[in-house]
């Protein structure tokens, strides 16, 4: 096709036809949220006289606003667009006062003479809060306390549903109570059982057989919990964050009913709303799950030893439960219906995988449970699992003490009356949608933590969630949340760290001849005069050939995986190459060292294994 | 190589692959190698002196990259007796025995963390030192062993001779049975590192004292012991003796860990105090005496007050800093300078001494780094830029290092002091945090010295000038953050890092308070 110089081909609409629907559709939020979040709000133009005298006479009335100059932003026509489909009105300045419409420059000069102005500007809110938080978890408490460092007016509606075993907890939300922290203190307990085996080997003497006790462990775990639960409860008091410890629900917009634990309701309106309900433990929907199985939520609490155990699910749940429940010495099985912690790279999954198994945890790949029936009651009781393949017509029957399902999490939100204030949700997951800003698709109602759809289940990310959603809606700051690069670590037996993509991933973004990975074995110094296997701790990274190899993928398999990974994630945030990591002087004799000396290649398929002696 | 000897099937190895690449050698001891070299064709391209980290790093470099390259590498048995194989200070009598004897006392503690996890260990657990040090010794002898298949490997010729300038291109080696053998090189690379210093001067430190170059090689425990130095090798060596339950003193004259964060190092010192170890401030030794029961009579003075005080021992360890071994190596003879105080030798940025085509890496050079991964590196990238293959420099700023006391403190970039020195205290923003490990909680340990602080410019984009680490697992909480400040990261970067949790690092990514505030910075809360 010839066509003229200077002269465009179109294929698509002129972009002067304006905003996608979505587009539209997000711009308009976010108008509302000016809208909602200033007591005055001016859009205006920078040159215009009468934005000029609107200005003045807020300055004069000593009343703090906003402005946004349409002159002077990217968008300007569209938020002129929008704000005319809000507003019917197009020119500016186009005032709010207290979220009211007040109209153009010479309606909002009427109204100060008549004193309808100065009304609603002493209209302080008309609601009880200016922000409610529904979840007491770590996302949850950040955003409300930050909120009322600020200055807010907040409350905190936390109410833990006790699980079907009956197990309930105080305030924290999953990581205090039943996730990050005692999983971390058992997988600790785990250690120490293999650091008391090692110590013979370094001069250590005892002979008597060390055994475990479980119910010395879990109490000593939860007077710690314990002391957390108060701690978080002093701190909300100290910052005036009024904490009621009931069950939110919204019943309409801007109102939320709160029931406590006697069915007691009050209700109370809030200008803003977090969601921060988190997710619960899934069940199977087989006979006898709900009845018999316990899961993550009743594990760390169990009055009891949980003796034989069976753990369903792959997912970094299992794997660390099934990790820390053998190294205390117990029979261990993980039932795995397809592949190990997906979503991980696959690689370091069956590495994990591996080390456990060498470590006397059985796994049962391909199966799935059917039905869980009671064979003998007590603590633990005795329970038969009927199994049958995913890929073949076999059934298979095992009889266990304790029945763990870890088969992935729930997110609490499909009672708490979303559909009343129209809050839309993923219908499969029940996840929450949310922008860029951690708003839901009703402006006044943001998310934060593990009920965000497509966003990471961890601790440390709902927390920085929380505090910078916090800041943007009462401090005046921009800042986002950055999903991209969150490290984590698995704390199975031997850990698994990790930041960036898995090499799945990369190679799915940007296509394996633009990658170079680079890996190796290696043998921490003090595994050596412990006996314990060469050849088994790893670790890879994964450049981009095209970027200066840049890296985009680091994992380690080994121990202290965590606190080794962190300080490379910090590195990952200045955007590090490979030649940086060469350059970087290795601590000897460390674990994390081995990142700066990483020669090898993996398209080179050269040997990685340590040589013995 | 009486170390090596112990294993006899080493003996049988070594004796083949000594005289391998010489011609037998001449009955005066004395071969023709120079006779070749002043007819302008030395023996090797590369000759490097001292079979440390340094020079094995860089004579594998470079034969790697197809040179000839010959390491001269000789022990000389310390005072006490103790010697040991190729590889160096670090593998044989630094940092590789060392972790693992501080790993040794680690387990100690787990022990005694254990029961409060619920197993059921007895509540007084011995240690038994022989079993521990045999078990030391032996790794340290298959990475001897190690090390002398891989120069084998990469067809270096090692030569286990003591050795001394003849000229500026030739090197006597002298075996320890007396003979002479003449090197002749192109290059010559000088690695010879450094050893303990006896305090001569006081009275018995020679005939009764030990010092690092023997604690890892002992067969019998040491007992109580008086370690006398503030150097991190005094510290270290005090931290894993209490560690594994022996009676431990330290002496210290003036200030612990001198050139380190001093803020840091108390903290270091107030933590091994409240640990066991006792600590003698502002002391130094008068005399040490053996006692008819083979102990050791100690008499020392308060500087302070001028007061006499005295002790038994049944150990003295000297920890009061490290000489570089060039004495013995007539470098007169080939005209390279040495810095008269220090006896260290003068390096340019390329390591070249005042002789241009003579090296000197690791600790025996002067103003560098005494750490393992330096000497590495430096070496690696000398024999890279030898061979042509590269032209990059050693840069020796933020080199990341961690001492390995029993509360381990890692740290990378200019100690607080430094940075105010440089940039005045108004423009230096320091944060920092007292903080609490999880694991602490359950095994009730105090956590008071667990301590971060991260140095800062004041003036946006605040980047780091350096990290102080003090906690649980410092050496691999710090390596990456190394690399971060290596790439110049801000604060703001650091803090936009989300942690991973819980682990100790992640509270690096959560340093709020400024001391400038005169904010609280310990733990609020659980």
């Amino acid at each position: 096709m010839s066509s003229l110089p200077g002269r465009r081909t179109r294929h698509s609409p002129p972009e002067t036809s304006g905003l996608s629907s979505e587009a539209r559709e997000e711009l308009r939020r976010r108008l509302q949220g000016l809208i909602e979040d200033n007591r005055v709000m001016i859009f205006s133009k920078s040159y215009c006289p009468h934005s000029k005298r609107v200005k003045e006479l807020f300055s004069s009335l000593g009343v703090e606003y906003n402005i946004l100059e349409l002159d002077q932003v990217d968008d300007g026509a569209n938020v002129q667009e929008v704000l005319s489909e809000i507003t019917n009105q197009r020119t500016v300045p186009n005032i709010f006062v207290n979220k009211v419409h007040m109209g153009g420059c010479d309606r909002t000069f009427k109204a100060h003479q008549s004193g309808l102005l100065q009304k609603l500007l002493q209209k302080e809110s008309t609601y009880d809060y200016d922000l409610i938080v529904i979840g007491g978890g770590s996302g949850g408490l950040a955003c409300a306390q930050e909120a009322a460092i600020l200055g807010k007016k907040v409350m905190v509606l936390d109410f833990v549903v006790p699980t079907p075993q009956g197990t309930s907890w105080g305030l924290g939300g999953t990581c205090v109570n039943v996730g990050c922290i005692p999983k971390k203190l058992m997988h600790q307990a785990a250690l120490l059982g293999q650091a008391l085996r090692d110590s013979r080997k370094f001069g250590w003497e005892y002979n008597q057989q060390v055994k475990h006790n479980w119910e010395i462990m879990t109490e000593a775990i939860q007077n710690h919990i314990g002391s957390l639960n108060w701690s978080y409860g002093l701190s909300l008091k100290e910052k005036s964050v009024t904490y009621v410890n009931s069950y939110g629900e919204f019943v309409e917009h801007h109102k939320i009913k709160a029931t406590n634990r006697k069915g007691q309701e009050t209700y109370y309106t809030a200008a803003k709303f977090v969601i921060a309900t988190g997710a619960r433990p899934r069940y199977l929907e087989i006979q006898g799950d709900k009845e018999y199985c316990i899961t993550s939520d009743d594990l760390f609490s169990l009055p009891y030893c949980p003796g034989k155990t069976l753990v369903v699910g792959a997912s970094y749940v299992a794997l660390e439960c099934a990790g820390f429940l053998a190294g205390v010495g117990l029979d261990v099985t993980v039932m795995v219906r397809s592949i190990l912690l997906r979503g991980f790279d696959q690689e370091m999954a069956e590495k994990v995988g591996s080390y456990m198994e060498q470590h006397g945890v059985k796994f049962l790949r391909k199966f799935v449970p059917v039905m869980v029936q009671k064979l003998e009651k007590g603590s633990p009781g005795k329970l038969k699992v009927v199994a049958k393949s995913t890929q073949e017509p076999e059934t298979i029957e095992g009889v266990y003490n304790t029945v763990l399902l870890a088969i992935g999490r729930e997110s609490s939100t499909r009672k708490i009356g979303l559909e009343k204030i129209g809050v839309k949700i993923s219908e499969k997951s029940g996840k929450i949608p949310v922008n860029d800003i951690e708003q839901t698709n009703v402006p006044y109602v943001y998310a934060v933590g593990d009920v965000l759809d497509g966003k990471l289940e961890l601790t440390p990310v709902a927390i920085q969630a929380g505090k910078l959603l916090a800041r943007r809606l009462f401090g005046g700051r921009s800042e986002k949340c950055n999903y991209i690069n969150v490290p984590t670590t698995v704390f199975t037996p031997l850990e698994y760290g990790c930041c960036g993509l898995s090499e799945e991933k990369a190679i799915e973004i940007y296509k394996k001849e633009n990658l170079e990975v680079y890996h190796t074995l290696f043998w921490p110094l003090e595994w050596t005069i412990a006996g314990r296997e060469n050849n088994t701790c790893y670790a890879k990274i994964i450049c981009n050939k095209v970027d200066n190899n840049r890296v985009i993928g680091l994992h380690i398999l080994g121990p202290n995986a965590g606190e080794v990974t962190q300080g490379f994630a910090a590195a990952m945030k200045c955007g590090i190459t490979k030649q940086l990591l060469d350059d970087t002087i290795g601590i000897h004799p460390t674990c994390g060292e081995v990142f700066t000396t990483l020669e090898i290649t993996k398209a080179s398929g050269l040997d990685i294994t340590q040589k013995g002696c | 190589m009486a170390a090596t000897a112990v294993l006899a099937a080493l003996r049988g190895f070594f004796g083949r692959f000594r005289w391998r690449p010489q011609a037998p050698a001449l009955a005066g001891g004395v071969r023709g190698a120079a006779r070749s070299a002043a007819a302008g064709r030395p023996d090797y391209d590369l000759l490097v002196i001292g079979g440390g980290s340094g020079g094995l790093a860089c004579a594998k470099e470079a034969a790697q990259l197809g040179k000839k390259v010959a390491v001269v590498d000789y022990v000389e048995p310390s005072p006490r007796g103790t010697r040991w194989g190729v590889g160096g200070t670090c593998v044989n009598v630094g940092c590789i025995p060392k972790k693992l004897m501080h790993h040794a006392a680690l387990l100690g503690g787990m022990i005694r963390d254990a029961p409060l996890y619920g197993w059921g260990v007895p509540q007084q657990v011995p240690h038994d030192w022989s079993k521990m040090a045999e078990a030391v010794q032996n790794y340290v002898k298959s990475l001897n062993w190690g090390h002398r298949v891989q120069l084998q490997e990469r067809k270096v010729s090692y030569f286990n001779m003591k050795a001394s300038f003849v000229d500026e291109h030739v090197v006597r080696g002298v075996t320890k049975g007396g003979k002479e053998t003449l090197l002749s090189a192109k290059h010559i690379v000088i690695a010879t590192g450094g050893r303990p210093r006896y305090p001569t001067e006081i009275e018995g430190a020679l005939e009764h004292g030990i010092t690092s170059d023997d604690i890892f090689w002992l067969k019998e425990s040491p007992g109580k012991t008086l370690v006398v130095g503030g150097s991190y090798v005094a510290l270290e060596c005090a931290g894993f003796l209490t560690g594994l339950g022996l009676d431990t003193t330290v002496m210290i004259r003036s200030i612990p860990l001198r050139g380190f964060d001093q803020q840091m190092s108390a903290l270091v010192t107030d933590y091994m105090a409240s640990h066991g170890t006792r600590f003698l401030r502002g002391c130094t030794v008068v005399s040490v005496k053996r006692l008819l029961d083979s102990q050791l009579q100690v008499t020392w003075k308060d500087l302070a007050s001028g007061q006499e005080g005295m002790d038994t021992f049944n150990t003295v360890l000297w920890a009061v800093g490290r000489v570089a071994e060039t004495r013995n190596l007539d470098l007169e003879k080939a005209g390279v300078n040495t810095n008269p105080k220090s006896k260290k030798i003068l390096v340019d940025a390329r390591e070249a001494t005042s002789v241009p085509h003579i090296y000197a890496i690791g600790d025996t050079a002067e103003g560098r780094p005494e750490l393992t991964p330096t000497a590495i590196m430096a070496g690696r990238l000398l024999a890279q830029r030898l061979c042509g293959q590269s032209k990059d420099l050693m840069d020796y700023d933020n080199v990341p290092t961690t001492v390995f006391t029993p509360l381990e403190y890692g740290c990378v970039g200019l100690s607080e002091e430094a940075a105010v020195a440089r940039h005045g205290a108004d423009h230096v923003e320091v944060y920092h945090a007292y903080y609490k490990p999880l694991e602490f909680t359950v095994a009730e340990r105090d956590a008071s010295q667990c301590y971060i602080k991260m140095v800062c410019l004041r003036k946006p984009p605040k980047p780091v000038l350096g990290l102080h680490f003090l906690g649980p697992n410092a050496g691999e909480v710090t390596q990456g953050f190394a690399l971060g400040i290596k790439c110049g990261a801000s604060y703001a970067q650091v803090m936009r890092t989300v942690g991973i949790h819980p682990t100790c690092a992640e509270e690096v990514t959560k340093l709020r308070i400024t001391k400038r505030s005169g904010m609280d910075p310990t733990v609020t809360g659980c």
